[in-house]
């Protein structure tokens, strides 16, 4: 039985500061989580369920997370599929609550990734699983697995390096729009182009900020949210998925987006119609344009035609990322949980003049991991109540 | 547009399991071994001991045709990696065989500008031995 429309996101809270040497990664968790209890009206003392990701914590990391904040909950998950980590934790929290199992679910995350100065897109790749054999001799960075894929649906579809950077320049006007983003200066498309080149096609403009930052989600029945502090926002659909190497030959313009975007619309009883703005991990511009496709927005192709001349912008064809996205706002890492935050945000309304006007139905989607060699999707539809 | 190069990537010992050897070894001995199920035909890449379209632990192994074109590529131009520092321009790239599986690999023996979608390359082994000095080989592509 589906959960849709009866679990509600009650509390969020997206760590102000981009930059915090003086803080370790549990530091900014806890400050995050005190931001979205305060946020929604409640206390340590009301979370009975414990959801956490970081980059950097082991195996058992929720258990450190749950003993530093002094938590004994009766619900944990830290999995962890990258940075869509987040998103897919408000679909396993509101499962969780609707099945009986935890009543108010928190979900951490923090990271000290530029104050480590932590080579997230052009450092070491390699890593104990079995398949990282046939990737690690290669030399392929995080940023050219992405630029594997951009290449491929230029070659495929006639996509332009303008198109890709149009996304670049459109979400760094929303960051203009936010004071607490990190690179708020205008860019124009030719600003894009002329940045260095990283990894063919994809230019340094095309690339996240690398940031420390965190957040906080707080998530209850929707009956319960209706008596705390702010306006619920309501989980109407939820979706998951893996995109891989398959048995050698997949097809790389196919991403997880494709199965978790039509689970969440077909729980919603949604279509893309429906939607007023995305959040959509953005690690890189073509990131947005082939999740933007996959999703449904528009068609396999026609994705370059699109984003271009603002059609990510808001007032746009589909506003995506009006909080100025990892593109130029907050990338520590594993940015889910800011997608999360974004939305919800949004829905409440009232954000001055990043504000989405009237926005009803927001669609978050979450990419974790390398996009031309293997990554996770999460996608959800969620709406003011 | 490319700095002037000034080495290609060079590779340390594959990290060989009990999945990859017979991979591995392959290419010490400068063929390309792709996995093909006794039972229900399928081809596969990367290796494993068992077949992930039916499950049968009845994999057999043949020499592919070395073979195949570009089916995407990326060139590096920037990794932090010591061992990649001073490769940098170099070609990543996804080579279609024409076997069916795709390989992640480089292609070298061109420059990084005349690399395309669609043109044909060959196998290529750079011989590394293993561990215990066995004579194992990485796989990369050229022009053919």
């Amino acid at each position: 039985m589906s959960f849709s429309g009866q679990i509600a996101i009650a509390g969020v809270y997206e760590h102000p500061s981009r930059w915090t040497p003086d803080k370790t990664t549990y530091q900014i968790m806890g400050e995050c989580a005190r931001g979205a209890l305060e946020d929604a009206g409640l206390t340590l003392a009301d979370v009975d369920g414990l959801f956490a990701a970081t980059m950097t914590m082991g195996g058992m990391g929720v258990v450190q997370v749950a003993e530093y904040l002094n938590l004994k909950p009766r619900y944990l998950d830290g999995s962890n599929i990258g940075g869509s980590s987040f998103v897919s934790h408000v679909a396993h929290a509101g499962a969780a609550i609707h099945a009986g199992l935890c009543d108010v679910a928190l979900i951490l995350y923090g990271s000290t990734a530029a104050s480590d100065a932590m080579a997230i897109g052009t450092g070491d790749t390699s890593s104990r699983d079995p398949g990282s054999a046939f990737v690690s001799p290669y030399g392929m960075t995080l940023v050219s697995s992405y630029a594997m894929v951009a290449q491929r649906h230029m070659h495929q579809y006639g996509t332009t390096s303008e198109q890709l950077a149009d996304i670049a320049v459109s979400t760094r006007y929303h960051a203009s729009l936010n004071p607490d983003a990190k690179m708020r200066d205008l860019i124009t498309r030719e600003d894009v182009l002329a940045s260095r080149v990283i990894a063919d096609p994809l230019h340094l403009l095309d690339c996240c900020i690398i940031s420390d930052g965190g957040g906080a989600v707080v998530v209850t029945s929707l009956e319960r949210a209706k008596d705390l502090r702010r306006k619920p926002v309501v989980v109407r659909g939820t979706g998951e998925s893996v995109a891989h190497r398959e048995i050698g030959a997949p097809d790389l313009t196919t991403i997880a987006a494709k199965q978790s975007g039509a689970q969440a619309f077909a729980m919603a009883g949604m279509t893309p119609a429906d939607v007023d703005l995305c959040t959509i991990y953005d690690s890189f511009t073509i990131t947005v344009l082939v999740t933007l496709e996959n999703l449904g927005f528009c068609k396999p192709g026609e994705g370059g035609a699109f984003v271009e001349n603002g059609g990510t912008r808001l007032g746009g064809r589909m506003p995506v990322n009006p909080d100025g996205g990892g593109l130029s706002s907050n990338h520590s890492g594993m940015r889910g949980i800011f997608l999360v935050i974004e939305a919800a945000r949004q829905l409440r309304g009232g954000l001055g003049a990043r504000q989405v006007e009237g926005a009803e139905v927001a669609l978050v989607h979450g990419t974790g991991g390398y996009l031309g060699l293997m990554h996770s999707g999460a996608t959800l539809l969620l709406t003011a109540d | 547009m490319s700095e002037p190069k000034k080495k290609d990537p060079e590779y340390g010992a594959p990290a060989v399991d009990q999945e990859s050897r017979a991979y591995w070894e392959g290419c010490g001995r400068g063929e390309l071994v792709l996995q093909r199920c006794r039972d229900c035909g399928t081809v596969q890449h990367r290796p494993r001991a068992i077949c992930a379209t039916c499950l049968s632990s009845g994999i057999e192994h043949f020499v592919a045709s070395g073979r195949g074109t570009v089916y995407t590529y990326s060139v590096v131009r920037q990794n932090q990696m010591p061992a990649f520092r001073e490769a940098v321009p170099y070609v990543v790239a996804y080579v279609q065989l024409e076997e069916g599986p795709q390989l992640l690999t480089n292609v070298v023996g061109c420059a990084p500008e005349a690399v395309s979608i669609g043109m044909p390359v060959r196998v290529d082994f750079v011989p590394t031995p293993g561990p215990r000095g066995e004579p194992l080989g990485v796989p990369r592509f050229v022009p053919a």
